[in-house]
C-alpha cells in the first residue's frame, strides 16, 4: 500500500478495528464495510451508539449506508475530487490542526525551484517523459538543508543509483511499495519554514493545487449537491480538533483504480492536516480483504519484495550488498538500519554459507530488472514464455479481471501445479469455460500438463495469519487433513527437500543457493509435517546466543543476528509464541495488547507519539493515549509507544547522527527519512507528489479539471485479449462497478462450494436504477447480457433504487451498473464470471488494476451462444473503433480482422 | 452476525440450528394433544413471557422443552482448538470443536478482543471447507491434451513435480540480461492466495528464490 507507506512511513492501516469505537466521526469511503467486513462493523456501530457521526460515500446505497447518518452517492471513480475539495475546505477555513501540522508534518519544508504543478502544466507535473510516459521525479525534490543535518554523507554507491534510478527499467519495478515499512529514501533533510507562508513551502503548493476544488467544483465532478458536500465538510472538520478525532475507512474500492494509490494518498493528506493520525479514534483503517492478505505483503510472495519490505535486488542497481544498502546508509530514521535487516535475512536463508567474505551470500539472490507481475507474466504466457505455474490457493481465471485473457495464459503452459480445496475453475480450463463454447479453446489443442494437489483446511494446519490490523494470530490444528490432503507448508517443504537431494552432486554454482539454503525443519507425524513453530522462530530470528531476538534493535550487520522478516521479530521474544496468545478481551484495555501479536514490536496503534503534543503531553484528556512521563524518563500510556522508549521529547540530533538518532523527540513518524507525515511525497509515488483528479481509464464523462483524461502514466498491457473501450464511447455508454456479498468469498472457490452460502446467494445478478431499466427495456429477474470490448456475459437482473443515476451540470446522465463477481461456472452455485467483462489497466505504482470502474453496454435477454457471441463482442468492437479481439488457437497469434474506423488502439 | 439474529440456518441433513449452533427439534417442540392445559399454557412462550422473568423473551421464557432436552455439539466434544477465521482480514477468533477426530462445530470466540465471539455468515459456514461435498481430496492428474481426469498417488505426483521444477529452471535460466548479472530463472511462476499462512509464505520466498524464481505474486498483488 505505498498510498500509506509514502505518507506515513508504513502501508498498513494505523489504527485497529477496536478503536473505531473511539473516534467522534467515522467515513467510510470505498468500502461497504457493514457487508465486506461484517464484524469488524460492529466497531462503527460502538461509536455510532456513542454518538459518533457516520458518513458513507459510496455509489451504491448498500447495507453500510442504511446505518449511516448521511449517504454521499457521489460518481464513481472521482473520490479524488471529492477528497481534494475537503483539503481546499480545511485550508481555506484555517480549519486545519496548526500544531500539530507544523510539527508533525513536511507542511514547512520547501520544495525544489524546478518542481511545476499540474495547475502550471495543464494537468502534468514537472519531470514528464511523455516517450516512456513515466515522470522523472528529481524536480520533486526538497530543497536540501545544509549543512546536512541527516548525516548522509553521499556514499559513491548510492550517487550511482540516483543516476539510474529514473532508467525506466528501473521504475517499471514498483519501487514504492517498497514503503511497506520505511519510507521512500530521501536525499537529505529539506530547509524548513515553520510560517508556512515560503511560496515554496509544501503548505503553500498544496493550497495552489487545490485551489479549483471548490464545493461547486466538487459538485460537478461528483455529481453531488454542494450541500451534501458541506455537510460532510462540516461534521469531518467540527470533529477534528484536540478533543475529537475522525477515522476515515477504506478498502479496495479505493485501491482499484488507475489512481488507486493516489486516492489512499489524498485522504492521508486530509487525515493529517486535520491532526488526525497516531491518534484514538483517528487514523485511516484499511480494510484489506483475505484472512492473512497484510501477512502477504509483509512475509511477500510479491515479485519486488523480501521480508519486511526489504525491495528485491535489481540488476542495475544492486550488484553488491554495499550497492543494495547504500540508499539507506548515513540516513535517518530506522531504515538506516537496512544492513542489519538485509544481513540477518541473508544469514537465516544461507546460515554459515553467509559470510562476511562472499557478502553474506547476496549475490545467491537473483535479480529483478522490470515488471514480472502477475498480469505481465500472464502475457508473457500467452506467448509461450512461461513452462511452469503454481497456483496456491487462488483462481485466476475467476478472481482476476479478463479471466479470457488468464485462461489463453493458462492454455499455453507446459505444467500447472493447482493446490486448493476444490475444484476451481483455474483447474479446469482445459476442459470447460466459455472458450471452449465459443471454441477458441478445446482440450485437444492444450498441452498444459494439470497437477491438482489437494490442500489442507484452515483447521487442518497450524500457523498464523495476519489480519487487517497487523495482528498475527496462531492457529492450532485441530485435525489431520484427510487422504493426499496437505498444507502448502508441507508442499513447500517437501518440494524443496526434494530438489535439494536431486542436486546433491552438482557443482554446477547455479545450484549453491538451493544446496546452501537452511532447510532442516523438524517434522511431526506420519505425514512429516514440518513444523511452523520452527519457520515461525526463524522468521522471528536468533542471536549470538542462539536464543530468539526480542526486538529488531538487536539485529546486527556483522553476521551475528539472524530473522527471516525484521519487522516480524518479537513474535517469538523470550521463546514464546507471542501470536497463541489468548487474554481474554474483559482481562485488557481496549488496545487487547496480550491478544495475538502485532508489528512493529506489539504496537497496536502506529505512530501514536503523535496523541502527545511536542512537548509529549496528551493534546487533550479526552484524547490521551501514550505521553512522556518525565518522572520515569519514558514514553507510557496505553498501547507500547511506537516511539524509542527513552528519547526525550525534546531530544535534538547531534549533527552527523544517523538512523533513529537522528531523528527528533518531535518526529513521530519513525520510517521517514525525515520523521514527518508528508502532505507532498517528494518521492515513492511514481504518478505524482500531489494526488490530481484524472477520469478512470474507462469513463463516460470528460475530465472537468484538467484538459488530460485519465491518468498520464497508466500501465497497459495491450494484446487482443485485452482490448480496451474507448472512453466517451456511444457504444459502452454505462459504468459499471465490481463487488463482493456478505455470503461469498471473492472467486468463489470457497464459498460457491459451500452448501450454506450458496444457499443464501444462488446466482449471478447485476443491479440496475429503475431509470436505467426503462431506458434499455431491463426487466426485473429476468436476463441481460453485458457487453465490453473483452466479451459478454449474462446475468439476472435486480432493479433497485439503491443504484441512482447522476446528472451532471452539463445535463449528462451517468448510469451505473453494479455487479458482484463471485461466480463462474463451477461450484454448487454458478453464473457468468463479472471479471471477464473487465479489462487490464493498471496503476503504476502498484500494478493492481482498475476493477471497480469500467464501462460497457447493457441489453436485454441471454448472451448468444457458441460462435455467434464472438460475433457479438466483434460488432462492439468494431462500432467503437477497437482493433480486432479475435484470436488464433488458444488465444496465440492475433488474427488481424479489419480495425474499425478511427481505431486508436 | 450470528450471534445478533436469531434466524436459523439448516445442517446439511436438513435439521435447523440456531444461531449458537444447538439443534432443534423438527417439530419445534410444539408437544401432542393429549396434555393438561395448565402444561399446554407453559408450552406457550408469550405466556412465559407474560408470567415469568423474562418479559423480552430471549432468556427462560424462549426455551421449549425439545431445547431442554438438546445437547449442543459444543458440550459433548472431545477438544476445543483455537483458530482463526480464513475468509476477510477482519480476523474474527474462532472455536473448533473436535470429537472423534472429526470437526463438529465452528463457532466464535468470545474472549477475542476483535470479534467477541461473533461470526459472519461466512465464517459461520466455514466448518463446510471441511466438510463440502464437492471437496477433492486426492490427486488428480491431467495429461498434455488430455479430455479427462486421472488418479495418481500423492508420492508419484510429487516426483514428476520436482522434475518438472529443475527442467523449467533449466528452460528459463538467463545468467545476465541487458549485460547485468540476474542469476534467474524466468521459466517458473508463482501465484499464491492471501490465505496462505506467513511461514508458508516465507518457505514459498524462501524456496523460489533459491532457486531463481522471481515471478512470484499474491493475491496482495489483485
Ligand atoms: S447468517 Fe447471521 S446475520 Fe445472516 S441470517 Fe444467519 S444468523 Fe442472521
Ligand atoms: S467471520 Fe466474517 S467478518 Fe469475521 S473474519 Fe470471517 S469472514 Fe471476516
Amino acid at each position: 500500500m505505498p498510498g500509506l507507506g509514502a505518507s506515513f512511513g508504513r502501508g498498513g492501516a494505523t489504527n485497529f478495528l477496536e478503536d473505531l469505537s473511539n473516534s467522534d466521526c467515522i467515513v467510510i469511503e470505498g468500502s461497504n464495510m457493514a457487508e465486506c467486513h461484517p464484524v469488524g462493523f460492529q466497531w462503527v456501530s460502538e461509536a455510532k451508539a456513542r454518538g459518533a457521526k457516520i458518513v458513507h460515500i459510496d455509489p451504491r446505497f448498500t447495507r453500510t449506508s442504511a446505518i449511516a447518518d448521511l449517504h454521499v452517492p457521489l460518481r464513481m471513480g472521482t473520490d479524488i475530487a471529492f477528497l481534494g475539495g475537503l483539503i481546499k475546505y480545511v485550508l481555506d477555513n484555517d480549519l486545519y490542526f496548526k500544531d500539530y501540522v507544523v510539527a508533525y508534518t513536511n507542511a514547512s519544508a520547501l520544495v525544489n525551484e524546478e518542481f511545476a504543478d499540474t495547475e502550471d502544466l495543464d494537468g502534468l507535473f514537472s519531470g514528464f517523459d511523455a516517450e516512456n510516459r513515466m515522470y522523472d521525479d528529481s524536480s520533486w525534490q526538497y530543497d536540501p538543508e545544509e549543512p546536512n543535518h541527516s548525516g548522509a554523507e553521499q556514499p559513491a554507491e548510492a550517487a550511482e543509483q540516483e543516476r539510474t534510478d529514473d532508467h525506466p527499467d528501473v521504475k517499471k519495478t514498483d519501487r514504492a511499495q517498497a514503503a511497506g515499512s520505511g519510507g521512500p529514501t530521501i536525499p537529505a533533510k529539506p530547509r524548513r519554514d515553520e510560517t508556512l507562508q515560503h511560496p515554496r513551502s509544501v503548505f503553500q503548493i498544496l493550497k495552489r493545487h487545490y485551489a479549483r476544488y471548490t464545493p461547486e467544483m466538487v459538485s460537478e465532478v461528483c455529481g453531488i449537491e454542494p450541500e451534501v458536500f458541506l455537510q460532510v465538510a462540516k461534521w469531518v472538520t467540527d470533529n477534528s480538533n484536540r478533543d475529537r478525532t475522525t477515522a476515515w475507512v477504506y478498502s479496495v474500492g479505493w485501491t482499484q483504480h488507475s489512481v488507486g494509490a493516489q486516492y489512499i494518498r489524498t485522504c492521508s493528506i486530509l487525515q493529517t492536516l486535520l491532526g488526525n493520525i497516531g491518534r484514538p479514534g483517528g487514523g485511516i483503517m484499511a480494510l484489506r480483504g483475505h484472512a492473512s492478505i497484510q501477512g502477504s505483503t509483509d512475509i511477500p510472495t510479491l515479485y519486488n519484495l523480501l521480508p519486511g519490505y526489504l525491495p528485491m535486488p535489481h540488476a542495475m542497481q544492486h550488484a553488491t550488498l554495499d550497492e543494495y544498502v547504500a540508499d539507506a546508509a548515513g540516513k535517518a530514521g530506522f531504515w538506516g538500519n537496512k544492513r542489519a535487516y538485509m544481513t540477518s535475512l541473508l544469514k537465516a536463508w544461507w546460515g554459515d554459507a553467509a559470510t562476511a567474505e562472499n557478502d553474506f551470500a547476496f549475490d545467491y539472490l537473483p535479480k529483478i530488472n522490470g515488471d514480472h507481475s502477475s498480469y505481465r507474466t500472464i502475457a508473457d504466457m500467452i506467448e509461450g514464455k512461461v513452462s511452469g505455474y503454481f497456483l496456491v490457493g487462488e483462481n485466476p481465471s475467476v478472481g482476476h479481471p479478463n479471466g479470457r485473457m488468464n485462461r489463453f495464459g493458462l492454455a499455453n503452459l507446459d505444467w500447472m501445479v493447482v493446490r486448493d480445496l476444490q475444484m476451481i475453475e483455474s483447474a479446469t480450463f482445459w476442459k470447460e469455460g466459455p472458450e471452449h463454447e465459443t471454441g477458441e479453446l478445446a482440450p485437444e489443442t492444450i498441452g498444459t500438463e494439470v497437477f491438482f494437489m489437494p490442500a489442507a483446511t484452515h483447521v487442518e494446519k497450524e500457523g498464523t495469519f495476519t489480519q487487517t490490523q497487523r495482528v498475527l494470530q496462531w492457529r492450532h490444528k485441530a485435525v489431520e487433513p484427510p487422504n493426499d490432503a496437505r498444507s502448502d507448508l508441507w508442499f513447500y517443504y517437501h518440494l524443496g527437500r526434494m530438489l535439494r537431494e536431486r542436486l546433491a552432486d552438482s557443482t554446477d554454482p547455479r545450484d549453491r543457493p538451493l544446496l546452501d539454503l537452511t532447510w532442516d525443519y523438524p517434522v511431526h507425524g506420519e505425514t512429516q509435517d514440518p513444523d511452523a513453530e520452527a519457520v515461525l522462530r526463524e522468521i522471528n530470528g536468533v542471536g549470538p546466543d542462539g536464543r530468539a531476538l526480542n526486538s529488531y534493535m538487536q539485529m546486527k550487520d556483522d553476521g551475528s543476528t539472524s530473522g527471516g522478516c525484521w519487522i516480524y521479530t518479537g513474535v517469538y521474544a523470550d521463546e514464546v509464541n507471542q501470536a497463541a496468545r489468548r487474554v481474554p478481551a474483559k482481562q485488557m484495555g481496549l488496545a487487547g495488547s496480550e491478544w495475538g501479536w502485532a508489528w512493529p514490536l506489539n504496537r497496536r496503534m502506529l505512530y501514536n507519539r503523535a496523541s502527545a503534543d511536542p512537548a509529549g503531553k496528551p493534546w487533550s484528556e479526552r484524547k490521551k493515549y501514550v505521553w512522556w512521563d518525565e518522572d520515569a524518563g519514558e514514553w507510557t500510556g496505553s498501547d507500547v509507544p511506537d516511539f524509542e522508549k527513552n528519547k526525550r521529547p525534546d531530544y535534538v540530533p547531534p549533527d552527523g547522527a544517523k538512523a533513529q538518532d537522528a531523528l527528533a523527540g518531535t518526529d513521530p513518524f519513525v520510517m521517514q527519512g525525515d520523521g514527518k507525515a508528508w502532505l507532498f511525497a517528494p518521492a515513492g509515488v511514481v504518478d505524482g507528489p500531489l494526488p490530481t483528479h484524472y477520469e478512470p481509464v474507462e469513463s463516460v464523462v470528460e475530465n472537468a479539471l484538467y484538459p488530460i483524461q485519465a491518468n498520464p502514466t497508466v500501465e497497459r498491457i495491450p494484446g487482443p485479449w485485452n482490448r480496451e473501450n474507448p472512453s466517451r464511447s456511444e457504444v459502452f455508454p454505462f459504468q459499471v462497478t465490481t463487488y463482493r456479498l456478505t455470503e461469498h468469498h471473492t472467486a468463489g472457490g470457497m464459498s460457491r462450494t459451500l452448501p450454506y452460502l450458496s444457499e443464501l446467494q444462488p446466482e449471478f445478478f447485476v443491479e440496475v436504477s429503475p431509470e436505467l431499466a426503462r431506458l434499455r427495456g431491463l426487466s426485473n429477474g429476468e436476463y441481460a447480457t453485458l457487453v465490453s470490448a473483452r466479451t459478454a456475459i449474462e446475468a439476472k437482473v435486480l432493479v433497485t433504487e439503491r443504484m441512482r443515476p447522476i446528472r451532471l451540470r452539463g445535463g449528462q446522465v451517468v448510469h451505473q451498473i453494479g455487479m458482484p463477481y463471485h461466480w463462474s461456472y463451477a461450484g454448487i452455485s454458478t453464473g457468468d464470471s463479472a471479471n471477464d467483462l473487465l479489462g487490464i489497466a493498471l496503476d503504476p505504482n502498484t500494478h493492481i488494476q482498475e476493477d471497480k470502474v469500467s464501462t460497457a453496454d447493457i441489453i436485454p435477454g441471454r448472451r448468444p451462444r457458441g460462435p455467434a457471441m464472438l460475433d457479438l463482442v466483434e460488432d462492439y468492437r468494431r462500432r467503437a473503433g477497437v482493433q480486432s479481439g479475435r484470436v488464433g488457437v488458444n488465444g496465440r497469434d492475433p488474427v488481424e480482422a479489419d480495425a474499425g474506423e478511427g481505431s486508436n488502439l | 452476525m450470528s450471534r445478533d439474529c436469531g434466524a436459523k440456518h439448516r445442517t446439511e441433513d436438513g435439521r435447523r440450528v440456531g444461531s449458537l449452533g444447538a439443534v432443534v427439534a423438527p417439530d419445534g417442540g410444539a408437544g401432542g394433544n393429549m396434555i393438561r392445559v395448565k402444561t399446554w399454557l407453559d408450552s406457550w412462550p408469550v405466556y412465559r413471557q407474560l408470567t415469568g422473568s423474562d418479559p423480552f423473551g430471549r432468556g427462560k421464557a424462549a426455551r421449549s422443552k425439545a431445547t431442554e432436552a438438546t445437547v449442543s455439539r459444543t458440550a459433548t466434544a472431545d477438544r476445543v482448538l483455537k483458530s482463526v477465521c480464513p475468509f476477510c482480514a477482519v480476523g474474527c477468533a474462532q472455536n473448533v470443536y473436535v470429537k472423534d477426530e472429526k470437526i463438529v462445530q465452528i463457532e466464535g470466540d468470545p474472549d477475542s478482543p476483535i470479534n467477541r465471539g461473533r461470526l459472519c455468515p461466512k465464517g459461520s459456514a466455514s466448518k463446510q471447507l471441511v466438510t463440502s461435498p464437492t471437496r477433492v481430496t486426492t490427486v488428480k492428474y491431467r495429461r498434455p491434451y488430455g479430455t479427462e481426469w486421472e488418479d495418481l498417488d500423492l508420492d508419484t505426483a510429487m516426483e514428476m513435480i520436482a522434475d518438472r521444477v529443475l527442467e523449467a529452471r533449466r528452460k528459463g535460466w538467463q545468467e545476465e540480461d541487458g549485460g547485468k548479472r540476474v542469476n534467474r530463472t524466468m521459466g517458473i511462476a508463482s501465484l499464491g492466495g492471501a490465505t496462505l499462512d506467513n511461514e508458508e509464505n516465507y518457505l514459498m520466498k524462501k524456496l523460489y528464490s533459491a532457486l531463481g524464481a522471481i515471478q512470484i505474486e499474491n493475491q496482495a498483488r489483485i
